[in-house]
């Protein structure tokens, strides 16, 4: 999985029918200081996040792994919310 | 399979149910000289390495198959813990 902060979201009434009910939510990967790194994805919530708080995002086939997801065109997901990240000086 | 080094742990109380009783590691992906390359990730920890430790682990949607559920948002999972490695040759 891979760090991002939740910076908006993508409203979309034209789109393939499997995705009705998915909330599109735009995630900006960050650095381990969550510093924006330059580039973006949009995923589906299936935690119920909200807007600037720090994700994890899984991607490819796993995405499709949660009861919503299941057999749909999705390949991120937002699988968790960061409530903390405990780097070890090793 | 990856080679890669422990370097912290993510705390979330909040997260998909399938990956509830997991931990969550942070891992800086290795080549063969144990050298960084590459950004960390997080991955799940169904081994349970400590920090500093070199793992190695698998990414995509084969990370489900070490949990004991079938289906979880999961794209990497540590494997497995090195105890040594050993490069017979120089990479080119």
């Amino acid at each position: 999985m891979t760090l991002g902060k939740v910076i908006g979201t993508v409203w979309s009434t034209r789109k393939d029918e499997a995705l009705v009910g998915a909330k599109f939510l735009i995630v900006q990967q960050v650095n381990l200081k969550y510093e924006a790194k330059d580039n973006f994805i949009v995923a589906v919530d299936s935690v119920g996040v909200g807007l600037n708080e720090i994700v994890l995002v899984a991607q490819g086939s796993s995405a499709r792994q949660t009861t919503f997801t299941r057999n749909k065109p999705i390949d991120a997901v937002i699988m968790a919310k960061v409530d903390k990240l405990d780097i070890s000086k090793v | 399979m990856v080679l890669g080094k422990v370097i912290g742990t993510i705390w979330a109380t909040k997260k998909y149910s399938a990956v509830n009783n997991y931990k969550m590691q942070l891992l800086q992906p290795l080549n063969a000289e144990l050298e960084n390359i590459g950004e960390p990730i997080i991955v799940l920890d169904t081994v349970g390495a400590g920090p500093g430790e070199i793992v190695y682990f698998i990414t995509s949607s084969e990370a489900v198959i070490p949990l004991d559920v079938n289906e979880a948002p999961v794209d990497a999972s540590i494997v497995g813990i090195v105890d040594y490695v050993n490069v017979e040759k120089k990479l080119a």
